[in-house]
């Protein structure tokens, strides 16, 4: 018996490009993107993961993951990714990082183009792109970041020290960031908007106990001042319509993220942008699958994240299996 | 291999560099840094006629990072003729890097 593995190409598209054909190709590097490389290259799948220039999803940004089950020490963020990538590339996911461009899912295979166009040719698709920072797009606030306004603590808390900064948000991240800020700044505000935090009771214990950090409610900024680097806010209390003025260094901004599914015109989405994820991860094109914070506006853990990585791997496989 | 500089050395090697020259600030504990380093690096030995890459820790140099109001890194400035030229907050691709100096060059 023949046990090689043909694979039979049509003969126009191999004469057109000199590119292999993967199995799956998975966008997107954080928990979903990996875990579904993990699995799917297990599964013996010719897999490529394009990973983007700055691969390794939110947790990079982060300081210690302390509810990802089996680290009970906790892990650092980075550290957990990388070995997941580690694990990944162990098994054989090809990974490329490079930033995604834009796909055809109307030619079979579907194509994929990188950033600088080079093309990538998969049977099918696992979109795992996650979510990016929400801005406040308020006045003054894109011309500085970099100068005073920044998503990411554990990366810019250093340039605080001995200085007042403010973070606008009231979940999770938001009191990690303070956390995170406290180790350098004198003094941290939490500035929230609505009348109490949204935060895991851990995490707002923690903030609350901290004595640098104070809570302001029912408050938003309207306006970041500065010239050349952050000086100080506007603030407009929502309930008395009180507006005010604060002198400030820097203010961090963690109040939640934006899918990135922009760059997916043909797989339908939700009014906020997430893409609707129907059974067995499927999205509204065959052999498309979706996993992770670009559809799950819900949970948002690495660990569910994973999840669904895992679930849309397996579902791909056995999609593809069907196709045979 | 981009030359660390620092505060002392910042005058001479940067504002009275005869060459455009990117610095690139930088620490250990930041991990996107680490990300754009081995990019820096490239983009330096790909221009290396062109362009001057070093490189700066911000952990044990803190008034040229102080001067130019640096408050996130990685941050990469381009310096042309002792002036900052151009400032990029982040991650940038190479082809970002190469973009931003021809723009200088030409």
């Amino acid at each position: 018996m023949n046990t090689k593995r043909l694979t039979v190409f049509p003969k126009r598209f191999f004469m057109e490009n000199n590119n292999e054909i993967y199995d799956v190709a998975i966008i997107g590097s954080g928990p979903a993107g990996l875990t579904a490389g993990i699995y799917t290259s297990r599964a013996d799948l010719k897999t490529l993961l394009l990973g983007g220039l700055k691969w390794g999803g939110q947790l990079m940004l982060t300081t210690e993951v302390e509810n990802f089950p089996g680290f009970p020490d906790g892990i650092m963020g980075p550290d957990l990714m990388m070995n997941m990538r580690k694990q990944a590339e162990k098994y054989g996911t090809q990974i490329k990082d490079v930033n995604f461009s834009q796909a055809d899912f109307s030619q079979k295979p579907f194509k994929l183009t990188a950033e600088g166009g080079e093309n990538f040719y998969s049977k099918s698709v696992i979109i795992a792109t996650g979510a990016d920072t929400k801005w406040l797009q308020i006045k003054g606030e894109q011309e500085h970041i970099g100068r005073g306004v920044s998503s990411c603590a554990p990366c810019d808390a250093a340039f605080y020290r001995e200085k007042k900064v403010i973070v606008v948000g009231g979940g999770d991240s938001a009191m990690e960031e303070a956390n995170v800020l406290s180790k350098f700044a004198t003094e941290i505000t939490v500035v929230y908007r609505g009348e109490s935090l949204r935060a895991s009771e851990i995490m707002q214990k923690r903030a609350k106990e901290n004595p640098k950090i104070k809570f302001i409610y029912n408050t938003e900024l309207t306006e970041i001042m500065g010239d050349g680097k952050v000086t100080g806010v506007k603030l407009l209390n929502t309930k008395t319509n009180e507006a005010s003025e604060m002198p400030i260094d820097g203010v961090f901004v963690a109040i939640g993220h934006i899918p990135n599914s922009s760059v997916f015109p043909d797989i339908d989405r939700d009014e906020k942008g997430f893409i609707k994820r129907f059974e067995n991860s499927k999205t509204n094109i065959e052999g498309v699958f979706v996993a992770g914070d670009v559809h799950d506006y819900h949970y948002m853990q690495a660990v569910t994240a994973a999840g669904y990585g895992c679930e849309a791997a397996l579902s791909a496989e056995k999609w593809l299996e069907e196709q045979k | 291999m981009a030359a660390n500089i620092t505060d002392e050395t910042f005058q001479t090697e940067v504002l009275e560099s005869d060459k455009v020259t990117l610095v690139d600030f930088w620490a250990e504990w930041c991990q996107p840094c680490k990300i754009l380093g081995p990019i820096v690096e490239e983009f330096g030995e790909e221009y290396k006629d062109k362009v001057k890459v070093v490189k700066m820790d911000v952990d044990a140099n803190s008034n040229t990072p102080g001067k130019f109001n640096i408050l996130s890194i990685p941050t990469l400035i381009f310096f042309k003729n002792g002036q900052p030229e151009r400032t990029m907050v982040g991650v940038q691709s190479k082809e970002q890097l190469k973009k931003a100096a021809d723009e200088l060059l030409s």
